[in-house]
């Protein structure tokens, strides 16, 4: 093989190589679900979430997930990030689409960090009832088909459980096209305090709901967009 | 005419190195051990809030006051070669010959072998007098205080959160750490899911926490402060926020934190919703969820079985 060839196949082999290593470092590495901004007004911002049996991606449709609400839109966004202004009060209501699934500790059955200790809850049926709201400081995932997922932020000692639709819708009757706008759900509702000064929390489920994965423990549970995420708190 | 090149000045060959090394060296270590242990021990970590943090201050402290002297002498020795059998301009002889020093080596030997093996009775003397030295030492610990009166706390690791289990306070569990001042707790570890470490850092405790072992550390507080637990085995995507924040108080106001949080659980209910309290859990089973539980997803089964045998199918 002569001189320029092999120089030739050298380049063309490290352009390869190196575009290769770009579209990984770009594609997965640096890749980030969006951060959704709210806004507050007079001191309380509204943050509207919901939990899904599916999402709307391509690579992992069957993985459970969270979506944010865009405030200004109101379009769902398949996001785990949002960020709020400190020293602000957000109301949380989270639309809990999923069916159940026990947590691994029932100690996640209690509400915790939320102003009052409580949260507001009513079950939508398939029929669209919706059972009166009731105020609840505890939701029993192990009494039977109660809790779907958690809603919590350790740094912040908030521990929510989130309500699911009832044994038998969720069987029968999940909402099968995410972001979801119909069928069976818990409607729930809760408050709680920002910190008066910046910087990012964690949130995540506490319910291991990674089917098919080691102890329900892989998958969405690790993947930032879909069951854990961040509350970016803005000076 | 050439001028003939004056002689070049050599070590002294009449000087007795030996007591010379050795005259610098003494100040040197004695200094050096000094500093270490009245100005440098009162800093080290992990502090004095616990009896094992105490144990594991003063342990690095006499580590340090030992290897000091040594090191030093390997500096002295090596500084002392530098300046006094370093190559001089003109000196183009051989150098003396090596002879073997018995009673060099004989002290090298002895002195080596009595820090060697004075460290290994002193470690294990260390091990043992502060039960376990804030370890976890399995499911049947060896070593273990000397009082009946120790304060139960079982540590349950999860991703990605610690809880505690307050056997003696009905069974509550907790997501806060608050230990009594001058008590002697007893810490049994375990995991709910993968593999986690329990790390007390300024209590001196870590203790691995491994799913269907308890494995159990004891400490003694010793100072009122706040205390970080931190997660030490790598669990999975927030292993690194998975860490918070504990707290040594007085005894009265301890009793205080834990009969409010027994009564508000007991009224919530939740202390009857908690599985009776165990050394070890099996998440895999929920026996109240009975066969009333629905199958979703392949993630919860019939007769009350979470994650069936069968799952996980395709990991």
């Amino acid at each position: 093989m002569s001189l320029p060839v092999r120089i030739t196949v050298l380049l063309v082999a490290f352009v390869a190589v190196a575009v290769g290593a770009a579209f990984i470092v770009v594609h997965y590495l640096l890749a980030s679900p969006p951060t959704v901004t709210y806004n507050a007004s007079g001191g309380v911002v509204n943050l509207m979430l919901q939990e899904d049996p599916q999402n709307d991606s391509s690579s992992k449709p069957d993985w459970v997930s969270y979506f944010v609400q865009d405030p200004n839109t109101k379009q769902w966004v398949h996001t785990t990030l949002f960020s709020v202004p400190k020293a602000t009060t957000v109301h949380v209501t989270i639309l809990g689409y999923d069916g159940c699934t026990p947590p691994r500790n029932n100690f996640w059955s209690l509400v915790q960090g939320t102003i009052g200790g409580t949260v507001n809850l009513s079950i939508v049926n398939n029929k669209g009832v919706a059972t009166p709201t009731r105020r609840v400081s505890v939701i029993n995932g192990w009494a039977g088909c109660t809790v779907g997922h958690t809603f919590a932020i350790p740094a912040l000692h908030l521990f929510v459980p989130v309500a699911s639709p009832n044994a038998y819708d969720s069987a029968n009757n999940l909402c099968g096209v995410s972001p979801c706008t119909s069928g069976p759900h818990a409607v729930e509702s809760f408050s709680f305090r920002v910190p008066d000064h910046a910087g990012v929390y964690r949130w995540q489920c506490y319910v291991p709901c990674g089917g098919g994965f080691i102890d329900g423990n892989g998958g969405p549970m690790q993947t930032i967009g879909y069951m854990t995420g961040n509350m970016e708190v803005r000076a | 005419m050439a001028t003939p090149e004056a002689p070049a000045a050599r070590a002294p060959a009449d000087r007795n190195h030996g007591l010379w090394i050795f005259l610098i060296w003494l100040p040197l270590a004695v200094v050096a051990d000094l500093l270490i242990w009245f100005v440098w021990k009162p800093h080290l970590p992990p502090g004095t809030m616990s009896s094992s943090a105490e144990h594991q201050q003063f342990d690095i402290a006499v580590m340090a006051v030992v290897a000091a002297p040594v090191l030093l002498f390997v500096w002295v020795y090596a500084g002392y070669a530098l300046v006094n059998w370093r190559h001089r301009a003109g000196d183009d002889g051989d150098g003396p010959p090596i002879h073997g020093n018995t009673k060099i080596q004989a002290t090298w030997i002895a002195a080596t072998a009595v820090i060697v093996l004075g460290l290994f009775v002193f470690g294990t003397v260390e091990l043992i007098v502060p039960a376990g030295a804030g370890a976890g030492e399995g499911p049947a610990p060896i070593w273990q205080p000397n009082t009946s009166h120790r304060l139960e706390v079982q540590v349950i690791g999860q991703q990605w959160a610690f809880t505690y289990r307050w056997p003696q306070f009905g069974g509550m569990e907790t997501s806060e750490l608050v230990l009594p001042n001058n008590t002697t707790v007893e810490f049994h570890v375990t995991s709910l899911d993968v593999i986690h470490s329990f790390w007390a850092y300024q209590l001196g405790v870590k203790a691995d926490a491994n799913p269907g072992v308890d494995n159990v550390a004891y400490t003694t507080t010793k100072e009122p402060g706040t205390f970080t637990v931190r997660c030490n085995e790598l669990c999975g995507l927030w292993h690194g926020a998975m860490f918070n924040y504990g707290h040594v108080v007085s005894a009265a106001a301890f009793q205080s934190w834990a009969t409010h949080w027994e009564a508000v659980q007991r009224s919530k209910g939740l202390l009857g919703m908690l599985p009776p309290y165990r050394l070890t859990y099996d998440p895999t089973v929920i026996p109240q969820l009975g066969a009333s539980i629905v199958k979703i997803d392949g993630i919860t089964g019939g007769a009350g079985y979470y994650y069936p045998p069968q799952d996980p199918v395709t990991p």
